[in-house]
């Protein structure tokens, strides 16, 4: 599958990502490449194979990891908010949602 | 260097004492660190403070690691040390908290000395995708380490700690291992707790060990191994005493070798290595049985399709709002986010969240990541049907030595192409080791790997002290303590 420029930016705003214009044309070729490599999958006949859902092992499936619904302790809002960027009055402060 | 075993004897009888032990390890990683470049960071008086509180008897009495000096890849969270990741866009980010891993390790007397340099969020085989600059091979200094882990297999192979963690995606502790000369162990998935280990690919990432001999390796498993509430993907599966492992022979267990993964694209000195290394097998009453993974060869595709999916999720987290780094002068919501993530993102891991983003995206999910699932379950089926036939699968860890810096940098696809021997274990949930077994022309180390079933790790660790005895690693890096 060829990815184009145009793809690259569209993947781009999916991915909340800002890219320059060198970046925008040095990742359409290589993601292209990595597509086309990846495609080589469509070779095998999967069609009576399920698929994975993850990577437990049997034992790790049936390992019970439900608690009871009681209260744990936890960081607590001075400790969750002393690594923000911008916090304010007990809130992560960000900058105008409409812009 | 010491082991772990002959330091713990050593403190314990009085010879020496926690303190100067991790002094001795913090002299070594300032010193060495001008050269190699593997800590981020380094916790002298962190690391002294707790060695003095051991000596006093502070800490509990006779533990397995006890005054021990480690060192954490810069993925796993200690309280109280910075969190990288090899990021800029963690900023000064200091967990409040300390990994599963890390606790069960301070509890065992363990002292972290310092955090070890990586690629970015663990993606890149040759730590060139730090940010903060890559780590040299101690072998050869215009060589990488491999990656992602390369900090931790350096500080071990140059001598500065006797152990060290690091994480395995798709193999980040066994090629870093291969490539430095150390042992590198990565667990069954669900054997060590996840939490506080930065996500990559939550399918795929296990916390792993890196060591000189298996005893430590032993240890150092034995310590964070196990069942843990904070991860519900642990598994309720009792730990072995692994140190008790090593003891019996290995005479008659079965060995696989699966001559199509010795073929194409390979290095021939590497290739003569593991007949060599297959050879000592045979010699000490191993039975070698050939096996086949026909899949094998579709691993790296699949896990390129599963593991930038995951990241492209897991890294959806970083955006400036809650710790780490901000963008300044984004003057609305949506701009903070993508100037933020483009300043504090490096180029490897924008391009796998945007092939993670592609191959999720509407119109793509069941061609790239469905079909990729169902690849995988056949890969699972490959490795069930050759363990029915061995007890552990040998290949090489990486197919060549240490390359040189820049060599494959401006080429994501051949460089991914490296991991091709590694990839396959975490694709279908296996453990494996990376065990030293000769050196290049070159004088660079190459690394056997060994694959074994679900929760054989004791099985894994016995085949490598085995080996070791019989044919102990020989050579001393150029860059040692």
């Amino acid at each position: 599958m060829n990815i184009t420029e145009s793809d690259i930016e569209k993947i781009a705003q999916l991915a909340h990502l800002e890219i320059t214009d060198e970046e925008r044309k040095m990742f359409a070729p290589q993601i292209s490449e990595i597509v086309t490599y990846v495609e080589q999958l469509n070779a095998i006949d999967t069609s009576v194979v399920e698929p994975a859902l993850g990577g437990l092992t049997p034992e790790g499936e049936r390992t019970e990891s439900s608690r009871r619904d009681e209260i744990q302790p936890s960081l607590g809002q001075k400790v969750a908010l002393e690594q923000a960027p911008d916090p304010a009055s007990g809130h992560f402060r960000v900058p105008k949602v409409l812009g | 260097m010491e082991s772990i075993s002959q330091l713990t004897d050593l403190i314990a009888r009085g010879e020496t004492s926690a303190r100067a032990t991790v002094e001795a390890a913090l002299d070594r990683a300032e010193t060495l660190n001008e050269s190699l470049n593997a800590f981020l960071a380094i916790d002298r008086e962190g690391a002294v403070k707790r060695a003095e509180e051991i000596d006093a008897g502070q800490s509990a009495g006779e533990t397995s690691l006890h005054g021990v000096p480690i060192a954490i890849k810069d993925n796993i969270c200690v309280r109280g040390m910075q969190t990288s990741c090899g990021s800029r866009i963690l900023g000064p980010y200091q967990p409040p908290y300390n990994a599963t891993a890390i606790d069960r390790l301070l509890q065992a007397g363990a002292i972290v000395i310092g955090k070890t340099n990586c690629d970015e969020f663990a993606m890149g085989s040759s730590n060139e995708n730090s940010a903060f600059g890559p780590v040299r091979n101690p072998w050869d200094t215009s060589r990488v380490p491999g990656g992602s882990s390369g900090g931790s297999a350096a500080a071990v192979a140059a001598g500065i700690v006797p152990v060290a963690l690091g994480s395995d995606t798709g193999g980040s502790v066994r090629q870093p291992a291969s490539l430095c000369g150390v042992i590198g162990l990565k667990p069954t998935y669900g054997r060590v707790s996840r939490y506080g280990l930065v996500a990559f690919g939550s399918s795929l990432d296990q916390i792993g060990v890196f060591a000189r001999n298996a005893t430590d390796a032993a240890l150092v498993l034995q310590t964070i191994a196990g069942r843990d509430p904070h991860d519900a993907t642990t598994a309720d599966v009792p730990v072995p005493n692994y140190a008790d492992a090593l003891k019996s022979d290995i005479n008659g267990m079965r060995i696989g070798v699966s001559r199509a993964l010795l073929g194409e694209g390979l290095d021939a000195e590497v290739r003569a290595a593991i007949e060599k290394a297959i050879d000592a097998y045979k010699d000490l009453g191993a039975e070698i049985v050939d096996v086949d993974l026909p899949h094998a060869k579709y691993a790296i595709a699949v896990y390129y399709i599963i593991a930038t999916a995951e990241a492209s999720s897991n890294l959806a987290r970083y955006d400036g709002v809650r710790y780490g780094f901000r963008a300044e002068e984004a003057p609305a919501l949506r701009d903070m986010y993508r100037k933020t993530r483009d300043e504090g993102f490096g180029p490897e891991v924008k391009r796998r969240i945007m092939l993670g983003t592609y191959v999720l995206s509407a119109g793509y999910y069941d061609a790239y990541y469905l079909k990729a699932q169902k690849v995988r379950m056949l890969l699972r089926q490959d490795f069930a049907n050759a363990f029915a036939r061995c007890d552990a699968v040998v290949t090489p860890t990486s197919p060549t030595p240490a390359f040189k810096f820049g060599e494959k940098v401006d080429d994501p696809l051949a460089m991914y192409l490296n991991d091709v021997y590694t990839v396959t274990a975490n694709l279908a949930g296996v453990p494996g080791i990376s065990v030293p077994c000769g050196l290049s022309s070159e004088g660079l180390p190459i690394g056997m790997q060994l694959l074994g079933p679900y929760w054989s790790e004791a099985n894994l660790l016995r085949l490598t002290h085995a080996y070791q005895t019989a044919h102990p690693f020989e050579g001393t890096p150029k860059i040692h303590a």
